[in-house]
């Protein structure tokens, strides 16, 4: 293994970096305490949805050019450099030092 | 054949369908509701919050695991792999009862997510009576069936459905899930006596009943058409169903279903205290 | 009958199929659509859940349209819902209506990562005071398992700042620059991390099995004990070994 001495240059930080995340040991407290907290909506049931509305009917015809409708939400928010919210020219990314 | 508490070790008193949001209610105080019942699909993840909850649960309390996803009554051969991943859940769960529905919601490899009818005919009886038994020996252990919640019929139905549910059980030894709010739909919308139907059940197969709440529709020609959404308190009449199937056939483990609207705890723990009230009522 | 009742589940101009009755025989007519409503209605629910940010980002009515053409071109083929939507992405790079804002599909794989790690399966931290007392050539020949629910995301638009400026009040405008995330799960609650400049590169080779040394070389400039440092309090390190 050789390395630069830019590379040996970050094993001390790296050290540090290690020495300051020490696992602590689980406690069962803990572990029933994290049970508690935000849990995503369960995904499936068997209860029945909205009877005979026409929900289920009425779909906007894609194929058939029949989409009038816009985004409307808070894309409209997102404000990308100019001329880029139509492009497809991705970003570009902030270079390292 | 498969004797009845093997088919069903759970309490012969209330439980809840359990929903994450009541985990801290639960586990502090979970009175006067004795068991729980989890849909299974929702706990076929790897790891993370809902298994540990599930562990947590496991631990205080006994178990029903409910699967939505079987396609039990499908004309397709059942997923191999959702076979695969229930018989994970259930071999290291090890619930007090396992049920499915009669219904199907995959074909042509597109789960439908919904509880769909199928007609009741020698060859949809074949069908499910293989399917059940497959089911029963990949988890080695019996299973129950829920009656269901049907909007419309088949022309070519040639069985009643209580004949139809007998005849698997008799077949294939599994016990039945009788859900009261769906003899209620059902009926209500095919313009039958839900108590005749009650009255007719064979309650000595009947591992755990369902109560939950429906919503009030009508059809095309103005006739009540009933909806099983789940969404809010166990109707009076279904109650007087209820009331009347434990008086003939003894207490039975009976789950209050809430899934659409999920109620604060002391709401669905109310529902289940109505149901312990009947459960108190008669002789065990 | 499983065919052409599914068939015409998913497509409402489709005749309702023959043969499906009401009460005493009569034709069954609209009761078949509550079948209709309770499919396309639970799967445009499920995605509404499970993708949140692209619902406010595009607005409800639009979404609901929008799910309502995506759930007929992908239902689900499995049962277990936690998985569905994973075609979204792709989906959104070809559905016309959005081709405006070419940042979507990135948005829909960040929220299907955090899905992922959320269900992921649990692993225990590496302890990192065993290793910061290796001398620096062994410390730099190490490389890593990663837990499970450890995603990475790179991406050429700021897709971090868009999901926070969704999901947290007063969160500032999303950055005008391309963002590499990470999703750590430390015990249950999966989070999304912006990497520092390099720290995507250096990452990728990281979870490729690359060593800390290699790592430094891929990105050069990336501040690589700062990424240590916040995977390490994000418990994204299981097992370490050192390469011979």
């Amino acid at each position: 293994m050789s390395n630069t001495p830019k590379t040996l240059a970050i094993a001390g930080a790296l050290a540090a970096a290690f020495a300051t995340h020490a696992a602590a040991p689980a406690h069962a407290q803990e572990a029933k305490e994290k049970c508690y907290g935000v849990s995503l909506a369960g995904q499936n049931d068997c209860a029945a949805g909205p009877g005979t509305t026409c929900a289920g009917t009425s779909t906007v015809d894609y194929q058939g050019n029949a989409w009038t409708l816009v985004p409307a939400g808070t894309c409209a928010d997102v404000e990308l450099p100019e001329g880029r919210m139509g492009s497809l020219e991705p970003l570009e990314r902030d270079l390292p030092a | 054949m498969f004797d009845l508490p093997a088919r069903s070790r759970l309490p012969a008193g209330p439980g809840v369908g359990y929903k994450p949001q009541h985990f801290s209610n639960i586990i502090d105080r979970a009175d006067p509701v004795e068991w729980l019942e989890i849909h299974a699909e929702n706990y076929m993840g790897d790891g993370g919050r809902p298994i540990a909850q599930l562990r947590a649960l496991a631990a205080r309390f006994p178990l029903s695991v409910h699967g939505v996803g079987l396609s039990i009554g499908g004309e397709a051969a059942l997923d191999r792999e959702h076979l695969a991943r229930l018989k994970h859940l259930v071999g290291w769960l090890d619930p007090a009862a396992f049920s499915e529905h009669l219904a199907w919601s995959t074909h042509d490899g597109a789960f439908l997510n919904d509880l769909l009818p199928l007609p009741y005919t020698r060859a949809t009886l074949d069908r499910v009576c293989d399917h059940v038994d497959q089911v029963q020996e990949v988890l080695g252990r019996p299973m129950l069936l829920e009656n269901p919640a049907t909007y419309l019929g088949f022309a070519e139905t040639e069985m009643d459905e209580i004949a139809f549910l007998a005849a698997i059980a008799g077949r294939t030894g599994c016990g039945l899930l009788l859900d009261v709010n769906n003899v209620f739909v059902a009926c209500t919308n095919r313009r039958e006596d839900p108590v005749a139907y009650v009255d007719r059940f064979p309650l000595h197969l009947v591992g755990e009943i369902h109560l939950g709440g429906h919503d009030d529709d009508r059809d095309d020609a103005g006739l009540p058409l009933l909806i099983d959404s789940h969404g809010r308190e166990v109707a009076d009449p279904v109650w007087a169903l209820y009331a009347r199937a434990i008086a003939r056939g003894g207490p039975k483990p009976t789950l209050i279903e809430w899934d659409n609207d999920v109620p604060d705890w002391p709401v669905l723990a109310a529902e289940a205290g109505r149901a312990a009230t009947i459960l108190g009522g008669v002789p065990a | 009958m499983n065919g052409p009742f599914a068939a015409a589940l998913l497509d409402p101009a489709r005749e309702r199929p023959a043969g499906l009755t009401g009460p005493g025989g009569a034709p069954a007519g609209r009761r078949f659509d509550v079948y209709r409503n309770n499919v396309a209605v639970s799967l445009t629910e499920a995605l509404e859940r499970g993708f949140p940010v692209l619902a406010r980002l595009l607005g409800p009515e639009f979404f609901k349209a929008m799910a309502g053409v995506f759930l007929r071109a992908h239902p689900p083929r499995s049962p277990v819902m936690m998985g569905y939507g994973a075609e979204m992405p792709a989906f959104l790079e070809t559905f016309a209506p959005v081709a405006h804002l070419p940042y979507l599909p990135d948005v829909a794989r960040l929220e299907l990562a955090l899905r992922r790690a959320y269900h992921a399966a649990d692993a225990a931290p590496l302890d990192g005071a065993a290793l910061a007392a290796l001398p620096p050539d062994r410390l730099l020949a190490l490389r890593f398992r990663f837990a499970p629910a450890v995603q990475l995301l790179r991406s050429d638009w700021p897709v971090h700042g868009i999901w926070r400026a969704n999901t947290e009040p007063g969160a500032p405008p999303p950055p005008k620059s391309a963002q590499d995330v990470v999703i750590l799960r430390p015990d249950y609650d999966p989070a999304p991390h912006p990497l520092p400049p390099g720290g995507g590169a250096a990452l990728a080779a990281l979870i490729a099995g690359r060593t800390l040394a290699a790592a430094a070389e891929a990105a050069p400039g990336c501040d690589l004990p700062a990424l240590i440092a916040l995977l390490l309090a994000g418990g994204a390190l299981t097992d370490a070994e050192e390469a011979r």
